[in-house]
C-alpha cells in the first residue's frame, strides 16, 4: 500500500443543529483511486467542501502527507497541493481554456501577464494527459462540450503539481463517451501517482475505476473496502441501509428490560 | 509557486492533436471561421460599424454641412466627454452591474474644479464653512473605505484631494484637473464600497447617488448660477483647442506606428513560438487599414477647416482626439494583458468560479466603480470644457444615457462578461453622429431624444439576440 497523503481522523461538521459529518476516518493514498459513494444527502459534498477549504471543520484532525494542517480556505488547500474539480465545473464561460487553467495563477508579473507561456504549459498539460478532444486551446470554453468542460477541469487540476485531486460526480451531466473519456483521465491521473477521490451515485463508473470504495451512509463513513473484493449489491446495501452482512454499521442489540 | 509539467513524457503524435493551434490557419479559412461566428452569434461591435456607416450615408445626403471638416471635428469633440465617460463605464458593465451616478458624480467633479478656478483656490470661501467641512470629511470617509478595502490607489486618490481642499492651492489647470479625477475616484470608493462590502444592488445605490450628486452640484453652484472657465486657456483648450499641425503629423505617426509595431511585433513573436496565430495577411492588412486611416484622417484634419478660411484658421487634430486615444490604449491594455483586467472578465462570467480560484471579488468589484467614476471625472473636465462652463444640469440624465448607451450600442453587454473599451468609443460615435446630425437637421430636441432612444433599443435586441443564438449554437 503507497503512502497516505491526506488523512482525515475523526472529523466532524455541523450546519447549526444539523450533525453533517460524524467521527469521519478517511483516507487517500498515492496511485489510487478512492471512490466516495453515497446517496444524497450522506454527506459527500460537504466531506469535500471540508477538506478544500470551504467549509471549517468542527473537530477532528486532517493530516496531509503525515503533517497536521489546518485547511482555512481554498487557496491553502490549492499550497498544499489539493485540488477539486467542483460538480458545477468553476469554468467561465467567457474566457478560453488556457485563462480558466491559470485563473487566479496568471503567470507573469503585476502589469503584464506571460499569454505564451501560460500556453504552452496549458498545451503540454493536455497533451500529457493524451487529451484529443480539445482542439485549440484558445476555444473559450463556452464553445465546448459537456465532456471537454470535464476534461478542461480536470486537466486543470494537473497543471498545479497537485498531489490529491477531488472529483465531485465527473459524470453526472455526460453522456457514454464522455464518461468514457472521463474515466480514462481519472485513471491516467492515478497512473502518475496522484491520489484521487471520485464522488459517483453511478455505481457502473465506480467499478470501473476505483482502487477502493468508501461509503458514506447519512454522515458516517460505514465501509471503506478494496473495489476487488466488494460487490455491487454490497456497495448498493451499505449506500441505502449502511449496512450489508458483516460489514458496515453494527445491528442494533435488542433491547432488554 | 512553480509547478512541473507532465509527470510523464508528452506522447508522440499529440502534437498533431492541436492542429488548429500549430499549424496556422490559411486566410480562406481564418474568413470563413470569422464568419462562422457571427452566425453562431458572436457579433462584437459589427452592428455598431455597421449602424455608424449607415448613419453617416443618412445624415451625408440630408444635410450639406454634415461632412464638413469643421464638423466633423465638432462631432468628435461634442460626444469625447461623454464617451470617455462611456469608456469608464465598460469596466463596471463587465462585472454586470451598473453605474447610474456616473453622470452627476462626474458633475460633481467639474463643478469642483471648475470652483477651484473662479475661487481661485479657495473652496472654502466658495463652498462656505459646513459644505466645505462636509466635503472633507466625505473625502476621509472615501480614504478610509478605501483602506479597508485594500485599494491604495483610490486612498492615495482620495487624500490628495483632501488634502488640495485643506491647503488652499493656487490655481492651476492641471492641479484642477488632478483634483477632478481625484474627486472622482474618492466617489467611486465609496459606491464602490457600498455595492461590494455592504452588498447593496448596484441599481438602487447609484440610483441613489445620482440623485444625491444632482443635488451636491447644485449645492456648490447654486440655483440658476454657473461657473465659467473659458477664461482659463488650458481648461478651455482641453475640448475646443487643436494640436500643431506639426504635432498632429506626430501623433498619427505614434498611434499607428505604435499599432502597427506592437501587433506586427507580437504577431511574429507568436509564431516564432509556434502558438496559434491569425494568418499573416490578415493581421498585415488590419495594420494596414488602420494606417491609412490614421494618415487620411490627419491629412484632412491638417487643413484649414474654417467657416471663413480668409479670416481665421482652424487646423490640427483637436486635443480630445489623443486624450481619448490614451484612455483607448491605457484601458484596453489593464483589460487585456494585466491579471487585474483578467480578473474582472472572470467575475463577470462566474463570479463563483472566480471566488474559488482564489480571486478577491468583492476587490474587484468595489475597484471598478473607482475606476469608472474617475474616467468619469476626465470626461466631466473634456464636456465642461466644450461648454466653456459649469452649470447645475452637468453631468444629467442625457449625459448617462448617453455613457451607457454608447458602451452598449458599441458591444458591450449589460448582463457582464463581454465587452471592450473600443466599444464605448465606437457607440460613442454612433451616437454622436446621430445627436450632431439631427442637430444639423434643425430637429427639435423631442426628435433628438427618441431617435437616440430607438438606436438604443435596436443595439440592445440585438446584444440580447446575439446571446440567444449562442446559447442555442452551443
Amino acid at each position: 500500500m503507497s503512502e497516505p497523503l491526506l488523512e482525515l481522523i475523526g472529523l466532524n461538521k455541523s450546519f447549526g443543529p444539523v450533525h453533517v459529518l460524524h467521527d469521519i476516518d478517511f483516507t487517500v493514498r498515492a496511485g489510487e483511486v478512492t471512490a466516495l459513494v453515497g446517496d444524497n444527502g450522506a454527506g459527500k459534498s460537504t466531506l469535500i467542501k471540508c477538506v478544500s477549504g470551504i467549509y471549517p471543520i468542527d473537530s477532528g484532525e486532517v493530516r496531509f502527507r503525515g503533517q497536521p494542517v489546518t485547511i482555512h480556505s481554498p487557496k491553502e488547500a490549492a499550497d498544499l497541493g489539493i485540488e477539486v474539480v467542483y460538480q458545477d465545473l468553476a469554468l467561465a464561460d467567457n474566457l478560453d481554456v488556457v485563462q480558466n487553467m491559470f485563473l487566479g495563477r496568471e503567470r507573469g508579473s503585476s502589469w503584464l501577464m506571460d499569454e505564451a507561456s501560460m500556453e504552452k504549459a496549458a498545451r503540454e498539460t493536455l497533451a500529457s494527459l493524451s487529451v484529443r478532444t480539445v482542439k485549440s486551446v484558445r476555444t473559450p470554453v463556452s464553445a465546448l462540450s459537456g465532456g471537454q468542460r470535464q476534461t478542461v477541469a480536470i486537466a486543470k487540476s494537473v497543471l498545479w503539481d497537485s498531489k490529491v485531486v477531488l472529483l465531485d460526480e465527473p459524470t453526472a451531466a455526460l453522456g457514454v463517451a464522455q464518461t468514457r473519456q472521463v474515466l480514462d483521465l481519472v485513471r491516467r491521473l492515478a497512473e502518475q501517482g496522484l491520489g484521487v477521490v471520485l464522488i459517483s451515485h453511478n455505481m457502473a463508473d465506480v467499478f470501473e475505476v476505483a482502487d477502493r470504495i468508501s461509503t458514506l451512509y447519512l454522515g458516517r463513513l460505514v465501509a471503506d473496502l478494496p473495489a476487488k473484493e466488494t460487490t455491487h449489491s454490497q456497495v448498493v446495501e451499505l449506500i441505502t441501509a449502511g449496512r450489508s452482512g458483516d460489514l458496515g454499521l453494527a445491528r442494533p442489540e435488542a433491547v432488554t428490560i | 509557486m512553480t509547478e512541473t509539467p507532465a509527470k510523464s513524457d508528452i506522447p508522440t503524435g499529440a502534437i498533431s492533436d492541436f492542429g488548429i493551434d500549430t499549424t496556422s490557419q490559411s486566410t480562406g479559412e481564418a474568413i470563413r471561421d470569422y464568419f462562422a461566428r457571427l452566425r453562431g452569434g458572436d457579433l462584437g461591435s459589427l452592428p455598431a460599424l455597421l449602424g455608424l456607416a449607415v448613419l453617416v450615408l443618412v445624415f451625408s445626403t440630408q444635410s450639406d454641412n454634415f461632412l464638413t471638416l469643421n464638423n466633423q471635428a465638432n462631432l468628435v469633440a461634442q460626444g469625447a466627454g461623454k464617451m470617455i465617460i462611456a469608456m469608464g463605464l465598460v469596466y463596471v458593465l463587465l462585472l454586470g452591474e451598473i453605474d447610474l451616478s456616473a453622470g452627476t458624480a462626474s458633475g460633481v467633479c467639474a463643478s469642483v474644479m471648475a470652483m477651484h478656478y473662479v475661487e481661485s483656490g479657495n473652496l472654502l470661501g466658495g463652498m462656505g464653512t459646513t459644505v466645505f467641512w462636509v466635503f472633507e470629511i466625505g473625502m476621509a470617509v472615501a480614504a478610509i473605505l478605501a483602506i479597508l478595502m485594500r485599494i491604495w490607489a483610490g486612498a492615495v486618490f482620495s487624500l490628495v484631494a483632501f488634502a488640495m481642499a485643506l491647503l488652499g492651492v493656487e490655481p492651476n489647470a492641471w492641479l484642477e484637473m488632478l483634483l477632478a479625477v481625484c474627486v472622482g475616484a474618492a466617489i467611486g470608493c465609496i459606491t464602490g464600497f457600498m455595492v461590494s462590502k455592504i452588498g447593496m444592488p448596484s441599481f438602487v445605490v447609484t440610483l441613489a447617488l445620482f440623485i444625491t450628486w444632482q443635488g451636491v452640484i447644485l449645492q456648490f453652484i447654486g440655483e440658476g448660477g454657473v461657473f465659467g472657465i473659458r477664461n482659463s486657456q488650458v481648461l478651455f483648450n482641453v475640448a475646443n483647442g487643436n494640436l500643431s499641425v506639426l504635432g498632429s503629423w506626430a501623433l498619427c505617426l505614434l498611434a499607428a506606428g505604435g499599432y502597427a509595431a506592437v501587433v506586427l511585433g507580437e504577431h511574429f513573436s507568436r509564431l516564432r513560438r509556434g502558438l496559434v496565430t491569425p494568418p499573416t495577411p490578415i493581421v498585415v492588412g488590419k495594420v494596414v487599414i488602420v494606417g491609412a486611416i490614421a494618415v487620411v484622417a490627419t491629412w484632412l484634419l491638417t487643413l484649414n477647416r474654417s467657416p471663413n478660411p480668409d479670416i481665421v484658421t482652424i487646423e490640427g487634430v483637436p486635443y480630445v482626439v489623443p486624450i481619448i486615444l490614451a484612455l483607448l490604449v491605457l484601458g484596453t491594455f489593464v483589460l487585456n494583458r494585466t491579471r487585474y483586467g483578467r480578473h474582472i472578465y472572470a467575475v463577470g462570467g462566474n463570479a463563483e468560479a472566480a471566488r474559488r480560484a482564489g480571486i478577491n471579488v468583492s476587490k474587484i468589484r468595489a475597484s471598478v466603480f473607482v475606476v469608472a467614476s474617475a474616467t468619469a471625472a476626465i470626461g466631466a473636465i473634456v464636456y465642461s470644457s466644450k461648454a466653456g462652463s459649469v452649470d447645475p444640469q452637468a453631468g444629467g440624465l442625457n449625459t448617462l444615457l448617453f455613457a451607457v448607451g454608447a458602451a452598449v450600442i458599441g458591444g458591450t453587454s449589460l448582463f457582464g462578461g463581454r465587452g471592450k473599451v473600443v466599444h464605448a468609443v465606437i457607440g460613442g460615435l454612433v451616437l454622436a453622429v446621430v445627436e450632431n446630425g439631427l442637430g444639423l437637421l434643425d430637429q427639435p430636441a423631442a426628435v433628438v431624444n427618441i431617435i437616440t432612444g430607438l438606436v438604443l433599443l435596436l443595439a440592445a435586441s440585438v446584444d440580447a439576440l446575439s446571446r440567444r443564438r449562442a446559447a442555442v449554437a452551443n
